[in-house]
């Protein structure tokens, strides 16, 4: 008997798109097929877009995913909007303190990561990601003991000469050089994520 | 070319990392998709390369590329090639790709399980870590089989970092793997207690996760749940064990009494928020459960709400928010709580934010009375007009229909007002509700009779004004109101003021640009509408009028003819001759008015929904036998058009009652009569629509002024809503003044002052009534609601008792690659029996209060969740045992005696309580002594009993009085003074060539037992599987070594060529016992038994495959006999299904029909019958020595009964 893949997951997606909702982190725990997924993206974006920072954080995702049972949850730092889209199981406030540490540990990891960080090193956000929540579930919510272990896991990283060991290293330099697609100046504005002080939680 | 090859190994030299891509990507915005096309050729160019690092680079840059919404799935196999690298970097980029990409669909992702079991037993906890985290999203079925045993040992790892995340995804795989559920069940409950709180975090997520799907299985975890909350700090902890609790209280409402103060003192104590909103949801829940008056919970429910005004006062939208939406839940059982807050939630509607308005409304709903229905629709109407987006809008709309058809029009008094509020709604452009508000005019011109008269004034004018709904709204569903308005002109068009008017309009040749349905029942309705308008001008002897009529329909009949659409076009011509011979009637000036109207005599009965399917089916009729023989050729059926409205129904499906005699009609009728009669929502046959004011009884002689309805109501610059607003206020008053009056008739005649008069709701009578209930169902209707659970519900598979001891069957599939598995199995194997015995001497210490408390566990579940319910408060529950613990645990006592067998058994089995029970089981060997004279007084029955209800056996027996005697299938191996070995052997239906010897080994003595080693000398057909480069004559160590007084279990995997022959292999044990002496090297030697029943694995049959197998008769047949038999039929057969592994497939009296399956396929039928006291069993088997055998086998087995 072949078992559907219902909609299993207590997270269901969790979506980083910026202010003009280009995605820096798409995560499914239920499989779409890509465009749909761009489509779900997109919708979340206007839907999120057209609401003020001054009302509240949940939105009924109704049709876009799963249906009724789900609830879109969502912060807006800056320029980035960090939308997790979970079921009842989950309690708002506490996805919402989730956001928060999922955030504030990117501002660890990277040392005051603004967007140019998730653009450029997205492997990397999803390695924090997965310390944090795993397979659509809260794996751990301290955030020293995931900062710490994501360290650990670069300094392995590190260990062994990294992923641009290749030879690709060897010549970045004269690659900088020839190359005319090197961006001179990379203008996004201000990109800082300012982490507001605001957990009502831990 | 040589420069072309050139430049491509220079370009390689270039690879772009992701650094590179994502630059690039921006670099190239106005020709984006071209460049990224050119990038997935250099990137296929790149995964050609046998370099790892360059196939990682390029993967990696993929996994970018699909966050995009390229399609990356053509990589997949490139994919599992970077996760079998070695270095954890390339590692992850594979681990990454492949969940964000992999699915069930994935066709090589079968090719990973190898892999995958690598990675999650290897050294470093990151390699694991990571495979953990990949397969957590992409896990399938067979892999969640597979990988299912792995998983399991890594919940017993060393890190917490790697347990926590093998916590979480059991989950997972129970979903995929329904079957893992039970045997992971035990371990999994442990970590509840883990001594990491992240792991403990992760276990509460996976069971409350589970017992949120399925409650039930999960109430006897509640003692321990109740202790965790009373005793955690972390606050998710808290959230989810609290969420659960809520789940839980439903089905037993004592757990809701004890929940109640700890959750309150948490409410007055917590400041974070989340905790606190946690905590009110679900001391909500717990009276809800509760719903039977206890007087105390008034004050609970203050206290949330009291709460819950806090957090929608609040300025954080986010509290707001959720307040309205907890204070909805309260609604359901305690409006009244709630409607003292209405002004705070009308303030809410007005509130900026959409989400927290929906919410507001969600509250309106309960929050209605009679007195302010009107008041609350005309502010959401004015919403209505005012709202910007169109969702929010029909959102209005549908909560307004909502609340006011609540509970079959409950709360309202005045249906001309709402006839007229509908009316108002199809005036909103672009709502998708069109047919909700079809719905619901049909529903009251229908049901209540005394408004059909205003009703079908309505309708003909919103058909007047058909052009306006139509050309405007037409593609937006608004239009479907005229589907309403043409039936109710139609079906009671003798209310009509101007019949033909309302005929010309239905016939405007704008109508046939509506939707083909609804074309469809205009045609229909014309009839109707034609036939009225014949009768008046026949009585009236207007015939030239009469003709003029006809003639109209004979000229504008013929667009309907030619429409595209199959039903008004069938109708159409229809009745198009139908008027066509009306009119040579007419000619030649016969009356055929009569004749007409006959199409349509009859009133129209309200019937309800599910009417139908609550008439009883009369005894002796059987539904879906056929009454004539089918046709012999597939006639397809036509598909039935749908109904759009469950109102047509009863057009369709006028009800036919089973014929019953003259005199049980009668009185039926008579019963009902009575019934009506004392049924104030049943109007008697036409009351006029003056009458329907002096319905009240006792007033029919004050006088009233009537309001003349055909005169229209139309004020200018005013809705018409909004009139009866007023004139409803006016119709009060008059009630109020007239029952005033009575009343102080009443008064004066008892001479007593009046009261200031208040309006309750009560005293509100309606101006109409709805026809309800009597009528619409049929008179033996059952009463029943069975909304069946959805069969397709995936957590359905997860409804599974947890509690039943586990059965041999249900073992995780074990891939026995023994060596690896020993190697890391360790923790899982000897971890807890060390911590069980070493255990030991701390227990004496124990104070007896703990010993209690441990005794209390340890009875079955059931018993104990009651125990623990009864107990009031938990500190409370330590004190002075109760008499009844103690005497159960003395019967276990005996048990532990008489049965040591099967105990030991059921302590292999049964992980569950192993903690709790073993040391029960010594605490009470320390207390046996006191009170063995008490215990060998107990008769020996009862002892059985006790034992019957410890441990429900599976397998086809439980519904015989006699209980059946503990079985176990491990059997002595060897025994000398140092050490105990027994045995058993396990089939897997995975493996047709294999099977598993598990081996428990207990030192019996006081040395340290280690170097285990345990050699068999193979036979050509059975040989121990050995690791790798180690001769026939090398042995394989045990892994673990003994303390004394300790047993563990190790596991050996055999192959075996044919399995139609037992087979004995001779071995040997060695191992050094080492004790304070010196150290000595002994051996024992043994003889391994493989039975052919060993081979076999239980296979449930259906008797129709049963009996097709036995038909097919290519079977070879055998059968013994087997004299002086006591035992029980029941009993036999649950031996024989316990040892032989075979599966009841039908049992008549005493005789049943048993199956099983070898691991290579053979099908073994068994037919037992019982004599006086003998057995005799007939077998048939695919093979003629296996046959024999097994019944050998079986032979020795029943001698012994």
């Amino acid at each position: 008997m072949p078992r559907e893949a219902g909609p299993a997951k207590m997270i269901q997606a969790i979506l980083v798109f910026n202010n003009h909702g280009k995605p820096r982190l798409v995560r499914f725990y239920q499989r779409f097929p890509e465009e749909i997924q761009q489509q779900i993206v997109r919708e979340t974006f206007h839907l999120v877009l057209k609401r003020d920072d001054n009302i509240c954080n949940f939105l009924e995702g109704g049709s876009l995913i799963g249906g009724a049972d789900y609830k879109l949850i969502y912060r807006h730092y800056a320029t980035l909007y960090f939308v997790f889209c979970v079921d009842s199981s989950e309690s708002e406030l506490g996805i919402l303190d989730l956001i928060q540490v999922f955030v504030e540990t990117l501002d660890k990891c990277f040392e005051n990561v603004c967007e140019l960080d998730l653009i450029f090193h997205m492997d990397k956000v999803h390695y924090i990601l997965q310390e944090v929540v795993m397979g659509g579930m809260v794996l751990e919510t301290n955030m020293n003991e995931i900062v710490a272990q994501i360290e650990a896991q670069n300094r392995l990283e590190k260990s062994e000469g990294g992923l641009s060991a290749a030879p690709a290293r060897a010549v970045s330099a004269v690659k900088n050089i020839n190359l005319p697609e090197i961006p001179r100046n990379i203008n996004i504005g201000d990109l800082n994520i300012k982490v507001p002080n605001l957990s009502q939680f831990v | 070319m040589a420069l072309k090859m050139v430049k491509g190994s220079i370009d390689r030299m270039f690879d772009k990392n992701l650094q590179d891509l994502v630059r690039g990507i921006r670099n190239h915005k106005e020709d984006e998709a071209k460049y990224i096309s050119q990038c997935i050729d250099e990137i296929k160019q790149e995964l050609k390369q046998d370099n790892i690092a360059v196939k990682a680079n390029a993967v990696c840059k993929l996994t970018y590329l699909q966050m995009l919404g390229y399609d990356i799935s053509w990589a997949a196999f490139n994919i599992i090639e970077v996760m079998s690298a070695s270095k954890f970097t390339f590692k992850r980029v594979g681990y990454l790709a492949a969940s964000q990409c992999f699915h069930e669909g994935t066709d090589v992702i079968m090719l990973t399980t190898n892999q995958i079991r690598k990675d999650l037993s290897s050294p470093s906890q990151y390699d694991t870590g990571v495979a953990l985290t990949g397969l957590s999203c992409f896990v399938t079925p067979d892999l969640a089989r597979d990988l299912a045993n792995d998983i399991m040992t890594l919940m017993s790892h060393t890190k917490p970092y790697i347990r926590k995340k093998a916590v979480l995804i059991m989950y997972k795989v129970f979903l995929k793997y329904p079957e893992s559920l039970r045997p992971a069940f035990p371990r999994l409950k442990e970590k509840l207690e883990d001594p990491d709180p992240g792991v403990q975090s992760a276990a509460v997520n996976v069971i409350c996760e589970l017992a949120r799907r399925n409650p039930k299985n999960y109430l006897s975890l509640a003692p321990l749940f109740f202790k965790l909350m009373t005793s955690s700090t972390n606050n998710w902890v808290l959230i989810k064990i609290i969420k659960l609790f809520g789940a839980l209280t439903p089905l037993e409402p004592r757990l809701g009494k004890k929940l109640i103060e700890p959750l309150t003192n948490l409410i007055h104590s917590t400041s974070a928020m989340s905790l606190l909103y946690e905590c009110v949801n679900t001391v909500i829940a717990v009276l809800i459960s509760l719903s039977s008056g206890m007087p105390n919970h008034s004050a609970s429910i203050q206290l949330c709400v009291q709460k819950l005004r806090i957090l929608i006062e609040d300025s954080d939208q986010n509290l707001k928010y959720l307040g309205l939406l907890a204070m909805s839940k309260i609604l359901k059982t305690h409006p009244k709580s709630v409607q003292s807050h209405k002004d705070l939630i009308l303030q809410c509607l007005d509130d900026k934010d959409e989400s927290i308005r929906l919410r507001a409304l969600d509250l309106l709903y309960g929050m209605v009375s009679k007195k302010n229905l009107m008041e609350i629709v005309k502010k959401l109407m004015t919403h209505v007009d005012k709202a910007e987006g169109t969702t929010y809008r029909d959102e209005l709309l549908t909560k307004i229909i909502d609340i006011c058809s609540q509970s079959n029009y409950q709360h309202i008094t005045n249906f001309e007002w709402y006839i007229s509020i509908l009316v108002e709604l199809t005036r909103l452009e672009g709502t998708r509700h069109g047919h909700l508000i079809a719905a619901q005019m049909l529903d009251v011109a229908i049901r209540v009779k005394a408004i059909r008269k205003f009703a079908v004034s309505q309708m003909s004018a919103l058909l007047d004004s058909a052009h306006l709904v139509a050309s405007s709204t037409q593609r937006n569903g608004i239009c479907e109101v005229l589907y309403a308005a043409a039936w109710i002109c139609g079906e009671f068009s003798e209310h009509l003021q101007e019949p033909q008017q309302t005929l010309e309009a239905m016939l405007r040749p704008k109508v046939t640009t509506l939707p083909g349905h609804i074309q469809a029942v205009y045609v229909q309705n014309v009839v109707k509408l034609y036939a009225s308008i014949l009768q008046q001008k026949e009585q009236a002897a207007d015939t030239e009028a009469a003709q003029e009529v006809t003639q109209l329909l004979v000229e504008r009949l013929p667009q309907f003819v030619q429409s595209a659409d199959l039903e008004v076009q069938e109708r159409a011509s229809c009745i198009l001759q139908l008027v066509k011979h009306v009119q040579k009637l007419q000619a030649k000036g016969v009356p055929v008015a009569e004749e007409v109207s006959a199409l349509f005599a009859g009133e129209l009965n309200p019937v309800a929904p599910k009417a139908q399917k609550k008439v009883p089916v009369p005894e002796g009729l059987d539904l879906d036998a056929w009454i004539n023989e089918p046709p012999s050729d597939s006639e397809s059926e036509d598909e039935k058009p749908k109904a759009i409205f469950h109102e047509e129904e009863p057009r369709h499906t006028r009800r036919r009652q089973p014929e019953e005699d003259e005199e049980e009609l009668a009185r039926r009728r008579e019963a009902r009569k009575q019934e009506q009669a004392n049924n104030p929502f049943y109007i008697k046959s036409s009351p006029s629509p003056q009458k329907r004011y002096q319905d009240t009884p006792g007033v029919e002689h004050i006088p009233v002024v009537q309001i003349d309805l055909s005169v229209p109501l139309k004020v200018p610059g005013m809705p018409m809503s909004d009139q009866y607003v007023k004139l409803e206020e006016q119709r009060r008053h008059r009630q109020r003044m007239e029952k005033d009056k009575k009343r102080k008739k009443k008064e004066k005649g008892k001479r007593r002052h009046s009261s200031l008069p208040t309006e309750s709701d009560e005293d509100i009578a309606p101006a109409q009534r709805v026809d309800i209930v009597t009528e619409e169902m049929p008179e033996n209707a059952l009463p029943s609601d069975e909304d069946d659970k959805d069969p397709n519900d995936p957590y359905r598979a997860l409804d599974i008792d947890l509690d039943k001891p586990l059965a041999d069957s249900e073992k995780l599939p074990v891939q026995k690659h023994r060596n690896a598995e020993a190697v890391k199995s360790p923790e899982k194997e000897s971890v807890p029996t060390v911590e069980k015995k070493s255990k030991k001497p701390k227990k004496k210490e124990k104070k007896p209060k703990e010993r209690e408390r441990e005794k209390k566990k340890k009875d079955k579940k059931g018993e104990d969740l009651d125990f623990w319910l009864s107990t009031t408060p938990p500190p409370a529950a330590v004190p002075v045992p109760a008499p009844s613990t103690e005497e159960l645990a003395v019967s276990t006592v005996t048990l532990v005696k008489d049965e040591g067998e099967g105990l030991r058994r059921e302590e292999l089995e049964d992980e569950d309580d192993n903690m709790d029970h073993d040391q029960e089981r010594k605490s009470s060997r320390h207390k046996k002594k006191k009170h063995r004279k008490e215990k060998e007084e107990r008769p020996r029955d009862k002892k059985k009993a006790k034992r019957k209800q410890a441990a429900p056996l599976e397998n086809g027996a439980a519904e015989e009085e006699e209980p059946i005697p503990p079985m176990s299938s491990y059997c002595l191996l060897a025994e000398n003074s140092y050490i105990k070995v027994t045995y058993d052997i396990q089939a897997s239906l995975q493996k047709d060539s294999q099977v598993t010897v598990s081996v428990i080994l207990e030192n019996q003595s006081n040395s340290f037992l280690k170097n285990m080693e345990l050699n068999v000398l193979d036979s050509l057909n059975t040989k121990m599987a050995r690791p790798e480069g180690s001769t026939v004559h090398d042995g394989v160590p045990v892994p673990f070594q003994l303390p004394p007084g300790v047993s563990n279990e190790a596991q050996f995997v055999f192959t075996i060529q044919s399995i139609v022959m037992a087979q004995k292999l001779k071995g040997t044990l060695s191992f050094i016992a080492k004790d304070d002496e010196g150290a000595t090297h002994e051996k024992l030697d043994f003889r391994l038994h493989f039975s052919c029943s060993s081979y076999l694995i239980t296979t449930p049959c259906y008797s129709d495959a049963f009996a097709k197998l036995l038909e097919s008769g290519d079977l070879n047949m055998n059968s013994i006999k087997v004299d002086g038999i006591s035992m029980s039929f029941q009993n036999l057969l649950a031996k024989i299904c316990f040892h032989h592994h075979f599966s009841v497939v039908e049992r008549v009296d005493s005789c049943a029909s048993m199956y099983s399956r070898s691991i290579q396929g053979h099908h073994v039928c068994l037919l037992v019958k019982k004599g006086e006291s003998s057995v005799s069993v007939d077998g048939k088997c695919s093979d003629a020595t296996l046959l024999s055998s097994l019944l050998e086998e079986m032979k020795t087995t029943l001698a012994q009964c």
